[in-house]
């Protein structure tokens, strides 16, 4: 991963508009950000069923409205440690296209905190060096007060082939 | 919930209109005298023609109203059915499919090509016997070669109503006005007073004097949308005064005159300096709209999945319900959460239905095909299709619509000899091709059965080796020679025109299969003919499962390979430790333990279980912790981030909410007999 290409990706992803709306949910004590359009609903936590063999950033799935849907660790992506649910603890349900399809994800997360809007001016392609995560998974930083949201690159963590652990048979 | 597209509702319409005529014109071909055929076969042709021009379908508006015209004249008894007309008929509906689909696309020559066949389909039987394409064209160059001297009088009438319609009385106005210099003149005798005046509705006439060389098609031309519900009336003003019996056929004439032939025109004797009186024409109101439409409904199948969703959802909120009302002491509560306990299941089992169609929505397709294909090989062919009321979800059913006409395809061209040879074998005249539907337990089963020739073992190997797809020599067994036809590299130019085999194609039929988790067998006998089997899961539709538990997870095993269910006593744990198979009256059983294969790192109950699956000719074993019961289920995909998981064929909502994952069988065997086979090598 190079800076021109995730300069790339960053300006794509502002393209269309000088601000963009999200809602901030904090992990692992950052903050991160998701478009606040892809957003399908916050839930309260649901009963989880394990689904033996998978990746392990989505090893499981829930019923969302009668929907047999699989629910994300984004910490699992980022290489965080994984961690028990509080009592403030969410599930974020999004959209996203998957091949060509759109796709409904359960994401968790510690706490979510607001719908917001993020300007173009204050965010910054992630630095090159210096992450302590994947560079291409995150979109972009935004600046604000004195502290940084993490815009995750969502197509790049869901489309990419995780480590498989655990696989059966 | 989004809006449809009007134009989409119409492809829909239209899709079933021209296979009501298409269906209509198949019964025709065994009754050629048969009124009520000819009749639906009009109405259809009619509602296509009208609602086709509402959308703005001209060119298929205007092509479908010849062959309207020409069912009118066989309706009226004016000339008779004939299969000539039928065929023709068939094919020109093929072109209306391709006009509803592709409107804007140059069909031309087709429809013209189509249209002459239709008229001498027609002709023939009115004038004289047997005319050729030609011999019929001929009068109609003529009629249309004479040209107006000096203009025309035109006089018309729309409907009342056509403006609620979209028809703008100006734009036809301006079309004239095109052809040459026009002197218009509005009758407005008929406008009542202001009081009674309806504004929507169009109470003027018009008289227009045209002056131009134009022939009469070109005026019909303009008013070839509106023609049949309106009066119109054309007199030549100077010169000769010909053709005018053909305005009482109403019949517009077509843009390209001289390459469609029409009904032979009487050609009226030409009386010089005398306008003939033209008859107005009054059609018949348009037949009433098909009676049958209002029995079935078409819904998107997404909207279907929706409802199937909320049903889930009542019925989880509802069980949450029956538990509190169990737990009060409310008389009043409890009654009502009895009812709503009946009436939600009742829901639930209506749902569940409401997407299953009979196959035979797809069987009816192929007497098409097959009429077709007869014609164009040469061969008798006669269709038997067997469990047409088997039903299928409707995605099944739509995703197989093209892998079986392949088939079907392939055992006319490639299964059955031609008559003479069937003869010289023994056999009767005419093949037959069977289509077969059955359901066994959570499949259905739907084969292509011919009694042909079979398929040639020799040419499918000399093809296998030439295309490098095997060693030359290379041993295999029937099966897996018969097989090989499913290869990806089978399918050449070569295959097709030497009849060697019947690859063409068939990799795609694999492919779709296997999408829809389906298997194919073949089963082929020298000399005696050869029957495909798909055999495709209930998707998405209800299977009956064995819930069980294994750690704290439960999962379902489709009921239907269920064999039967042991107990595994601790003795018989502790002894297989090691070995992992069973012995089963006399046979050996691998088995597999669930608990490990999903790593639930739990203890495993003190009276664990062994469910004995089978795919029909493999068993395994699966070891689980309890064995909760039988389970309605719904089958739910799951998503493409598992896509990875073989192990689960799906998932399924349990009645408190939580998901249960199904246990695809063919996988598990098949990991069941790799670990045989490695105790085996390991002695």
């Amino acid at each position: 991963m190079n800076a021109t290409a995730a300069l790339e990706r960053f300006d794509n992803h502002w393209s269309y508009a000088e601000e963009v709306e999200v809602l901030t949910f904090d992990l692992n004590g950052e903050t991160f950000a998701l478009e606040a359009a892809i957003v399908q609903e916050i839930l309260d936590l649901l009963p989880e069923t394990a689904v033996p063999g998978s990746q392990p950033f989505v090893a499981s799935v829930i019923n969302f409205r009668g929907k047999v849907i699989p629910l994300a660790d984004l910490r699992l992506a980022f290489g965080m440690e994984a961690a028990e649910a509080t009592i403030d603890s969410r599930f974020i349900v999004i959209e996203i296209d998957l091949q060509g399809e759109p796709t409904l994800v359960g994401l968790r997360t510690d706490k979510v905190n607001e719908v917001t809007t993020l300007a173009k001016t204050s965010s910054e392609a992630p630095p090159s060096v210096g992450m302590r995560w994947r560079a291409d998974y995150i979109n972009c930083l935004v600046k604000r007060g004195g502290e940084f949201i993490i815009l995750p690159n969502l197509q790049a963590i869901f489309s990419s082939r995780h480590d498989a652990a655990g696989a059966v048979t | 919930m989004s809006t449809l597209d009007p134009v989409a509702v119409f492809r829909m319409e239209a899709a079933e209109c021209l296979e009501a005529i298409e269906a209509g014109l198949l019964d025709l071909t065994h009754q050629l005298d048969d009124k009520d055929l000819v009749d639906a076969v009009f109405r259809g042709l009619h509602t296509l023609k009208g609602s086709g021009a509402m959308f703005g379908f001209e060119a298929l508006a205007a092509f479908t109203h010849h062959c309207e015209t020409a069912f009118d004249r066989v309706r009226k008894g004016e000339v008779g059915a004939t299969s000539e007309l039928v065929a023709a008929v068939l094919a020109a509906q093929d072109h209306m499919r391709a006009l509803v689909d592709q409107p804007d696309a140059d069909h031309g020559d087709t429809g013209h090509k189509l249209l002459a066949q239709l008229q001498a389909a027609v002709g023939a039987k009115a004038a004289a016997p047997a005319t050729a394409t030609a011999a019929v064209a001929a009068p109609v160059q003529e009629a249309s070669a004479k040209k107006a001297k000096n203009g025309w009088r035109i006089r018309f009438r729309l409907p009342a109503n056509s403006m609620a319609n979209g028809t703008n009385p100006l734009g036809l106005l301006d079309e004239l006005r095109d052809l040459g210099e026009c002197t218009v003149r509005a009758d407005t005798s008929a406008i009542p007073p202001l009081d009674e005046l309806t504004p929507t509705e169009l109470y003027i006439s018009w008289d227009v004097t045209l002056m131009s060389e134009q022939d009469r098609s070109a005026i019909d031309d303009v008013f070839i949308f509106v023609l049949d519900d309106m009066e119109l009336s054309v007199e030549e003003i100077d010169g000769a005064a010909a053709a005018m019996a053909a305005l009482v056929e109403a019949k517009p004439a077509p843009a390209a005159a001289a390459s469609v032939s029409s009904p032979p025109v009487p050609v009226v004797p030409v009386q010089e300096f005398r306008p003939v009186e033209a008859v107005p024409v009054k059609r018949e109101a348009p037949a009433a709209i098909q009676a049958k439409a209002a029995e079935n409904v078409r819904v998107p199948a997404e909207r279907l999945d929706e409802l199937m969703d909320r049903v889930g959802e009542l019925v989880i909120a509802q069980s949450r319900l029956s538990q509190l009302a169990s737990a009060s002491t409310d008389i009043a509560l409890r009654s009502v959460s009895e009812e709503i306990e009946r009436l939600s299941g009742e829901l639930r089992d209506t749902m569940m239905v409401l997407r299953m169609v009979p196959v035979a929505t797809l069987f009816s397709r192929f007497r098409r095909l097959v009429h077709d294909l007869a014609r164009e090989t040469g061969k008798a062919i006669e269709l038997v299709m067997e469990g047409e009321s088997t039903e299928v979800d409707k995605t099944v059913i739509e995703r197989l619509a093209d892998p079986l006409v392949h088939l079907v395809r392939n055992s006319i061209d490639h299964g059955l000899e031609v008559p003479a040879d069937r003869l010289a074998a023994g056999k009767a005249k005419a093949g037959t091709i069977t289509l077969s539907a059955r359901q066994a337990g959570g499949e259905v089963i739907i084969s292509i059965k011919d009694d042909g020739r079979g398929i040639n073992r020799e040419r499918v190997r000399a093809k296998a080796e030439s295309s490098g797809l095997i060693h030359p020599g290379q041993p295999l067994s029937d099966p897996e020679l018969l097989q090989l036809i499913f290869a990806p590299g089978f399918s050449t130019a070569a295959a097709i025109t030497n009849l060697s085999g019947r690859g063409v194609g068939m990799d795609v039929v694999k492919k779709t299969v296997e999408e829809l988790r389906g298997a194919i067998d073949i089963v082929s006998m020298p000399g005696q003919g050869s029957e495909v089997s798909l055999r495709i899961p209930l998707t998405l539709a209800i299977i009956d499962g064995l819930l069980v538990r294994v750690g704290s997870g439960r999962y379902v095993i489709p009921l239907a390979a269920v064999e039967e269910c042991l107990e595994l006593s601790l003795e018989e744990d502790l002894r297989s430790r090691g070995r992992s198979f069973i012995s089963l009256r006399d046979s050996l059983v691998p088995f597999l333990r669930l608990r490990d294969l999903f790593r639930t790192g739990t203890k495993p109950d003190v009276h664990q279980k062994v469910v004995v699956i089978s795919t029909g000719t493999e068993r395994v074993g699966l070891v689980v912790d309890q064995i909760i019961g039988d389970h309605q289920t719904v089958i739910k995909s799951m998503s493409k981030l598992h896509n990875d998981v073989a192990t689960f064929s799906g998932a399924t909502i349990l009645g408190d909410g939580s998901v249960a994952l199904i246990l695809d069988i063919g996988h598990l065997v098949a990991a069941g007999q790799q670990q045989e086979a490695q105790l085996r090598a390991a002695g």
